[in-house]
C-alpha cells in the first residue's frame, strides 16, 4: 500500500458523489486519473484491504431487524457452536472475544420479529443462552481511520 | 414514532443491486440503471433521496482494519449511570478513535455494562491508552468497565438486507 492508496481510503471514508462521473470527480481531488482510481479500488478489494465499497444501508430504516447477541460457549464446544451459529444466514458477523461471553454476533433480519425467532432457534440448537443486546440508542457509527 | 420502510419496489431493486458494492466503472449509476432497466437520472435521484433520509448512511469504502494494521479491536463496555448515558454517549461517540458507540441494555447481575464503544488500535497498548481517555471523560458517571478483544473473526459476510 502506497501513499495514493492511503489517500484514496481516507478520502472515501468521507463520502462519494452521486453524479455521472463520480470516480473522475474523486480522482481530480486526489490528483490522479479516473482509470487509476478504479483500478486501485479493484486491487484493494481483491487484496482485502477494503472489505467493501458502496452504499452503507441503515438496516432499521429499511424495516429490518438488527441486534448484537452473545453466548458463553464452553471451550470444548466452541467449533461446533460456531458452525451452528454461522449456518444462520441472518448472522452477518461473528467474532470470538476473550471474555466469559466469548462469542459475539450481529443478527440482521428482514423483519424486526425475525430477531427473536432466530435467537430461539440458536438457543434450541445449541442448548445455550443467547444474550440479546439490541441498541437502545446510537451515538456514532462510522470508521474514521486516519492512515 | 413511525419507522415504516420509506422505500418502494424500485428502491429495493437498487438496494439489492448495490448491497454488495457499487460498480467499479466510470459511470456506476448509469451502469446500474442499464442493468435494472431504469433511467439513470431516476437512479441518482433515488440514491440521493435515500442518502437524505438516512436509509443510506453514506457511500464509501470500508477498510478492513486488520489488514491495515489496526489489529487490536477492543470492544470497550462501560457501566454508566443511567442519568448520564446520553451525555456520555455523545461525548464518547465524538472521539475520533471510536468507530461505533451504542447504548445497550444491561443484563444484571452478570452484565452491568450499558455503553459500548468500539476502539481500534495498532496494539492492545494503544487501545488501552485510548480507553483511558474515555475513562477520563466519563469521570464520576462511571462504574466498572472492561475491554473485550476480538481473538478471531468467525464470520464476516456483511449485511444482506434485501433478499
Amino acid at each position: 500500500m502506497d501513499t495514493l492508496d492511503r489517500q484514496i481510503i481516507n478520502e472515501l471514508q468521507g463520502g462519494f458523489p452521486v453524479s455521472e462521473h463520480p470516480y473522475a470527480e474523486i480522482a481530480a481531488t486526489l490528483d490522479t486519473s479516473e482509470e487509476e482510481l478504479i483500478s486501485r479500488l479493484e486491487r484493494m478489494l481483491d487484496q482485502g484491504l477494503l472489505s467493501r465499497f458502496g452504499p452503507m444501508y441503515h438496516a432499521e430504516r429499511l424495516g429490518g431487524g438488527l441486534t448484537l447477541a452473545a453466548i458463553s460457549v464452553p471451550e470444548h464446544r466452541f467449533d461446533a457452536v460456531t458452525e451452528i451459529v454461522n449456518a444462520h444466514a441472518e448472522v452477518a458477523h461473528n467474532y470470538a472475544r476473550d471474555h466469559k461471553l466469548n462469542m459475539w454476533f450481529v443478527l440482521a433480519t428482514e423483519t424486526p420479529e425475525r430477531i427473536s425467532e432466530v435467537i430461539d432457534e440458536i438457543e434450541a440448537e445449541t442448548g445455550l443462552e443467547v444474550v440479546n443486546m439490541p441498541k437502545l440508542e446510537e451515538y456514532f457509527i462510522g470508521l474514521r481511520f486516519d492512515l | 414514532m413511525s419507522d415504516k420502510p420509506l422505500i418502494d419496489t424500485v428502491d429495493r431493486l437498487i438496494i439489492k443491486a448495490t448491497q454488495g458494492g457499487l460498480p467499479l466503472v466510470p459511470r456506476p449509476y448509469h451502469d446500474l440503471a442499464k442493468r435494472l432497466g431504469l433511467d439513470a437520472d431516476d437512479v441518482m435521484a433515488r440514491v440521493r433521496r435515500m442518502l437524505d433520509s438516512g436509509i443510506i448512511r453514506r457511500i464509501g469504502a470500508v477498510p478492513n482494519h486488520y489488514r491495515l494494521g489496526f489489529s487490536a479491536n477492543g470492544m470497550s463496555v462501560w457501566d454508566v449511570r443511567d442519568a448520564d448515558i446520553q451525555r456520555a454517549g455523545k461525548d464518547i461517540g465524538a472521539l475520533d478513535f471510536v468507530s461505533h458507540c451504542y447504548h445497550r441494555p444491561r443484563h444484571l447481575p452478570d452484565w452491568p455494562y450499558n455503553l459500548f464503544a468500539m476502539i481500534h488500535g495498532r496494539s492492545r497498548a494503544e487501545v488501552e491508552e485510548k480507553a483511558k481517555v474515555v475513562e477520563l471523560l466519563l469521570g464520576d458517571s462511571l462504574g466498572a468497565h472492561e475491554i473485550l478483544y476480538s481473538t478471531r473473526i468467525l464470520k464476516k459476510t456483511g449485511l444482506r438486507l434485501v433478499a
